[in-house]
């Protein structure tokens, strides 16, 4: 009955959330365009999916994911697993940021394998796969987001284990994407801005701020008021650059579907 | 019914297929790295079990519910032509699926707690309840604004690069005179506003617009919506930050 009770409580939570947007869309539905939808009873199924899909998600994700990725993050940036990684005859003193390679990798992993479940991603990229025409693959536009969230959550870590101002990182990484924009085909450009916001939501942003905050506990120097926030920053950087690499790459090896799209632009 | 059921299992594949990359690298670092045994890993099996039905139901209803919606939506504004109605909805929608968003509202009470550690203000509840609520109606109003001005760049057919490069550079002059403790919850704040249902909402919003408006390339002008609604929060919260 624990399961159970479980369940309605996570509901009764998402209904909470989706309640005002559905008020939004069936208000102004009825009350603005004044028109019934003409396969209403299947948009209102597809609701009730999407809430007990969604309340599902979340609750096997709070007893599978969530307290494993969190004790994991403690655990490997715990001093002393830190320690552990010293080669014989070096100090604690000794510790620099090539002591933190687990973490690194696990940032990296962690980021990759979490994007690639990400709910809104995928609903982006069934929708842009669709609008392409299929120049753009659904598993390519995964793919290349997750590699964009994993170097950036990587990178995240390494600037709080060494303690740079965030500000220069992520001013850099702006250029570069300016530079980008202007080389890139002109077709990916809003939707590599889009996969920025879409890859921080529902799985990736309470690993992510678990990390963030274990690792500016652990390093000296660093106050996790400070330094754990902005790892999520580079998760939604990132991804812009990767995504417009990935189409100048497609574009590269010339898909016939991307002459298609283009010339649609006229 | 039965079509249904199968599309459904096959979907259910699929979630298995997604969700193979976080179990295996969970399990790598249990054992290889951390080398230590999975605690109680019944629950742990039956949490897997409902993420993969979860994010089945979820794509499914997805398809059926939330696309049809959003685009049909877009299709029926296009056609009524009331520019004010079509931006009173952009701005309710941007407004009111991010002012009851729990991950903002987690934020907000994290930036409460910095600002009166920062003693940006008092370190009583009343004052930090009253920051914290300051700031989530601050990034609600942003994002909703951030809609507005993305569906009307839809209409114009405006390249959003200039809107996109512009607001960075605003970002990045503004993180300058911002105070220091605000500046990583402001960046974070751009990140957490899109939840897993305003994203295919929004997106299938723009999308139906610009397909429904002679001139408009889906692709180009379709998508962006989402960025603009990452970017003016981060412009906003530096700004509300500046002004306590």
């Amino acid at each position: 009955m624990d399961v159970l009770s479980a369940i309605i409580a996570v509901m009764l939570g998402t209904v909470n959330d989706v309640l005002p947007i559905a008020a939004i869309i069936f208000g102004f539905q009825f009350f603005v365009l004044r028109q019934k939808p003409a396969n209403l009873q299947e948009i209102l199924w597809g609701f009730v999916w999407v809430l007990l899909g969604l309340s599902l998600f979340l609750l096997g994700l709070e007893w599978c994911l969530f307290p494993l990725g969190r004790l994991m993050a403690e655990q490997l940036t715990d001093p002393v697993f830190i320690q552990g990684t010293l080669d014989a005859g070096e100090t604690v003193a000794d510790i620099n940021w090539t002591h933190y390679y687990w973490v690194y990798i696990f940032a990296f992993l962690i980021g990759f394998s979490t994007t690639i479940a990400e709910p809104s991603l995928i609903a982006v990229a069934i929708k842009a796969n669709e609008v392409s025409g299929g120049a753009i693959g659904i598993w390519g536009l995964r793919i290349s987001v997750a590699i964009g969230v994993a170097v950036g959550i990587s990178l995240g870590c390494y600037r709080i284990v060494v303690g740079d101002p965030i500000h220069w990182y992520i001013m850099t990484g702006y250029i570069i994407v300016v530079l980008q924009t202007s080389v890139a085909p002109k077709i990916i450009i809003p939707l590599a801005y889009d996969s920025g916001g879409v890859t921080t939501s529902t799985v990736t942003v309470p690993l992510v701020a678990a990390l963030g905050l274990g690792l500016s506990e652990t390093v000296p120097g660093r106050n996790p008021l400070i330094d754990g926030f902005g790892l999520i920053a580079f998760a939604s950087l990132f991804p812009i650059l990767s995504v417009m690499a990935y189409a100048q790459l497609s574009r590269f090896r010339a898909k016939p579907g991307w002459r298609r799209a283009e010339n649609e632009n006229s | 019914m039965s079509s249904t059921l199968k599309k459904l299992l096959i979907a259910m594949l699929g979630s298995v297929r997604d969700l193979l990359p976080i179990v295996l690298v969970i399990v790598f670092f249990q054992f290889a790295v951390l080398q230590q045994p999975l605690p109680n890993i019944g629950q742990i099996l039956l949490g897997v079990l409902f993420v993969i039905m979860g994010l089945t139901f979820f794509i499914h209803g997805l398809e059926q519910g939330l696309f049809p919606i959003g685009e049909s939506m877009a299709t029926a504004f296009a056609r009524k032509g009331s520019l004010f109605w079509l931006i009173a909805f952009a701005f309710a929608l941007g407004f009111g699926t991010t002012v009851a968003e729990p991950a903002l509202i987690a934020v907000a009470e994290e930036a409460a707690e910095v600002a009166a550690n920062g003693a940006m203000i008092d370190a009583t509840e009343a004052a930090k309840l009253q920051y914290a609520d300051g700031l989530r109606y601050t990034v609600a109003l942003s994002v909703g604004l951030a809609i507005v001005v993305g569906v009307i760049r839809i209409l114009k057919g405006w390249p959003i690069q200039w809107f996109i490069i512009g607001g960075y550079m605003l970002v990045v002059i503004m993180t300058m005179f911002a105070p220091k403790e605000i500046i990583g919850i402001a960046y974070d704040s751009g990140g957490v506003t899109t939840s897993t249902i305003t994203v295919p909402l929004v997106t299938a919003l723009g999308v139906g617009l610009a397909s429904s408006i002679r001139g408009r390339n889906p692709m180009i002008d379709g998508f962006g919506l989402i960025a603009l609604a990452s970017l003016t929060p981060m412009i906003f919260v530096m700004v509300y930050g500046m002004m306590m």
